[in-house]
């Protein structure tokens, strides 16, 4: 090196010393292995825990499977035990939580964002809203206990599918205006400016353009909402779910949501329950069917929100 | 009311009556609903409240340090809940935090676009697993193939298997909490760290890391409050029956908050009444109420501390 350098001289000698030296950064390597670990571990188990239940109750979903889908539950013995009367009473118990949830915490949603941004009732409806959505489900078990199967006795018949139903939609209501109200944010100022500007109404702005606009979103959070009760036990333990067998009998579809019910959770919380070897190959199978149905809602959901999620 | 050559008038222009209190009325029918979301709160709080009220009125108060939690018999030992629920929450902690952060960490910082695009939908499919599933997982699996080589002497019921499975379940919120938090840290600072001859390892230690910090911690309480909050898995790995002897020992079974409340909420027919075992029931959905929403308020708290700070 001479003392006089061109200005390249010295701009090549500085980048000579600060070039990075391939293979010395070990601990940043060591570092990402360990993230990618860290993540793979994080997403894997899924995997592990569906091959785990299947291999767990392949005698039933090699064997019976038909059989285990179409009977109902048995005390008697593992083998004679099914699912039927689980899936339906999910189903029933799916479709209460959505009547209640739905309207109610759309309805919330378009107050919050479209009629009363930032006054301070809506300021106590979003603290509240934040709130219930970190109450453990069990809690609302309790709620559906004393109100919903003792206090409205006269309305849900006790603890039936409707007040498990309304137990669930009163858990599941937080998650459906969070994300109703993500939708509506979403749909740009434009829009509603566009229509005001051509002499609508609020309402027919909502009704005609803003909510047609957030709707495949809307129906997204709804779809997760309705997953999410889909495999919640909990709280339907406290509400009954637990200790009644539904009895077809000759009873009409009505009565049925209004006498005895479980839930496709609660039975395989049964079938954990018992001992014996055989059972819990029932609670496996059992958990390989909620599993399949409720990553199937899900991945649908996902699936749907990507595919239609607009970039205004 | 000037007549120009289109002879119309403001009053043409004017919304029809019809169609003003069709849009007046909306707003209340909307209004309506979001006093139902408060309702549900004022119920939930009158419920417990009530409950808890009841039986903290008619509970001797010595019964509650006893040697264990046996609610049939008149013995509330709060402590054996309490002691079992924390230890399971802070094992599914050591199981999640560290598995979440870096789940986190590797998606915010390192992962490809494409990679993250196809995990954070993952991230959220597994939040959706049922906790009936996991706990029949700890029985099935955790407990007979992983900790029976470690530990000799362990019970088919036992606390760390439920600690585990709980963890499990509470990896996909803390990672997405803390992916979020990671990724409101300015690009600028990262850029400066690298302007500075940072390496990525570097940047992301020494700098983002310390930027969210804030957020991670509100990862952490409400993941915790997840954790205390989890029935279904405990009840099944380690809550057993609805009774438990105070203990420490993880490889021992044990009954948390939740648990207690599912197995006397097994038994409601039989415990029905003004008896003090099913009171009790309420008293804990108060206890763990309060727990989880002063958790869960803390976290909220810090969260909205960070997003005022970018």
């Amino acid at each position: 090196m001479t003392i006089l350098t061109t200005p390249a001289g010295i701009a090549t000698g500085a980048a000579d010393a600060l070039r990075k030296r391939p293979g010395a950064d070990v601990a940043g390597s060591a570092f990402k292995w360990l993230l990618i670990g860290a993540t793979v571990f994080a997403t894997g188990f899924l995997a592990v825990l569906l091959a785990v239940m299947i291999v767990d109750g392949w005698d039933v979903l090699s064997g019976n499977l038909w059989y285990f889908l179409t009977h109902g539950f048995s005390q008697r013995s593992a083998g004679e035990a099914g699912v039927w009367q689980g899936i339906i009473g999910s189903l029933q118990v799916a479709l209460v939580t959505g009547v209640f949830a739905v309207p109610t915490g759309v309805a919330t949603a378009i107050y919050l964002v479209e009629y009363a941004q930032g006054n301070r009732f809506a300021r106590i409806v979003e603290l509240n809203i934040r709130n219930l959505a970190g109450v453990p489900s069990i809690v609302y078990g309790l709620l559906g206990l004393a109100v919903f199967a003792q206090t409205l006795r006269g309305f849900s018949g006790g603890t039936t599918a409707i007040a498990g139903g309304m137990t669930l939609a009163a858990m599941v209501l937080p998650i459906v205006v969070i994300t109703s109200v993500e939708a509506l944010k979403a749909v740009p100022d434009s829009l509603r400016e566009a229509a005001y500007g051509v002499g609508a109404t609020k309402w027919e702005v909502l009704s005609r353009q803003v909510l047609p606009a957030a709707l495949s979103t809307i129906l997204t959070g709804t779809v997760l909402a309705l997953a999410r009760a889909l495999g919640e036990a909990a709280p339907l333990i406290l509400v009954g779910a637990a200790t009644g067998f539904m009895s077809f009998g000759d009873a009409n579809m009505f009565e049925t949501f209004t006498g005895p019910y479980t839930a496709l959770p609660v039975l395989i919380f049964n079938f954990a329950r018992q001992p014996g070897a055989d059972w819990g190959v029932n609670a496996a199978a059992a958990s390989v069917i909620i599993l399949v149905l409720v990553l199937a809602v899900n991945g649908l959901a996902i699936y749907l929100r990507n595919r239609f999620e607009r970039q205004w | 009311m000037s007549q120009d050559s289109s002879n119309l008038s403001a009053a043409d222009l004017r919304t029809s009556a019809g169609r003003r209190a069709w849009s007046a009325g909306a707003r209340w029918v909307f209004a309506l609903a979001a006093v139902a979301t408060v309702l549900v709160s004022a119920l939930i709080i009158w419920t417990v409240a009530s409950g808890a009220w009841t039986f903290i009125s008619q509970v001797p108060f010595d019964s509650l340090t006893e040697i264990g939690w046996f609610p049939r018999r008149g013995l509330f030992d709060l402590s054996t809940l309490l002691v079992n629920s924390v230890q399971i929450s802070v094992i599914a902690m050591l199981v999640a935090v560290p598995s979440g952060f870096g789940a986190a960490i590797y998606l915010s910082e390192y992962a490809h676009p494409r990679v993250r695009k196809v995990m954070k939908p993952a991230l959220e499919l597994l939040a959706s697993v049922p906790s009936v599933v996991l706990g029949v997982f700890a029985i099935s699996f955790i407990t007979p193939s992983i900790l029976t080589s470690f530990f000799h002497e362990i019970n088919f019921f036992n606390k760390l298997a439920a600690g585990i499975a709980v963890g499990l379940l509470v990896i996909p919120l803390i990672a997405s909490i803390s992916e979020d938090a990671l990724r409101a840290v300015p690009l600028a600072l990262r850029e400066a760290s690298s302007g500075l001859g940072a390496r990525k390892v570097t940047t992301s230690i020494r700098v983002v890391l310390p930027a969210a910090m804030s957020g991670l911690m509100a990862a952490v309480i409400v993941g915790f409050s997840r954790a205390i909050g989890e029935t279904m898995v405990v009840t099944i790995a380690s809550g057993g029956g609805d009774t438990s002897l105070f203990n420490l020992a993880l490889t021992e079974s044990g009954g948390t908050f939740t648990s207690a409340m599912a197995a006397l909420g097994l038994g409601t027919d039989q415990v029905a009444g003004n008896n003090l075992a099913f009171q009790s029931l309420y008293f804990l959905g108060a206890l763990l109420f309060v727990i989880t929403l002063v958790l869960n308020m803390l976290g909220d708290l810090i969260v909205r501390r960070l997003r005022n700070k970018y």
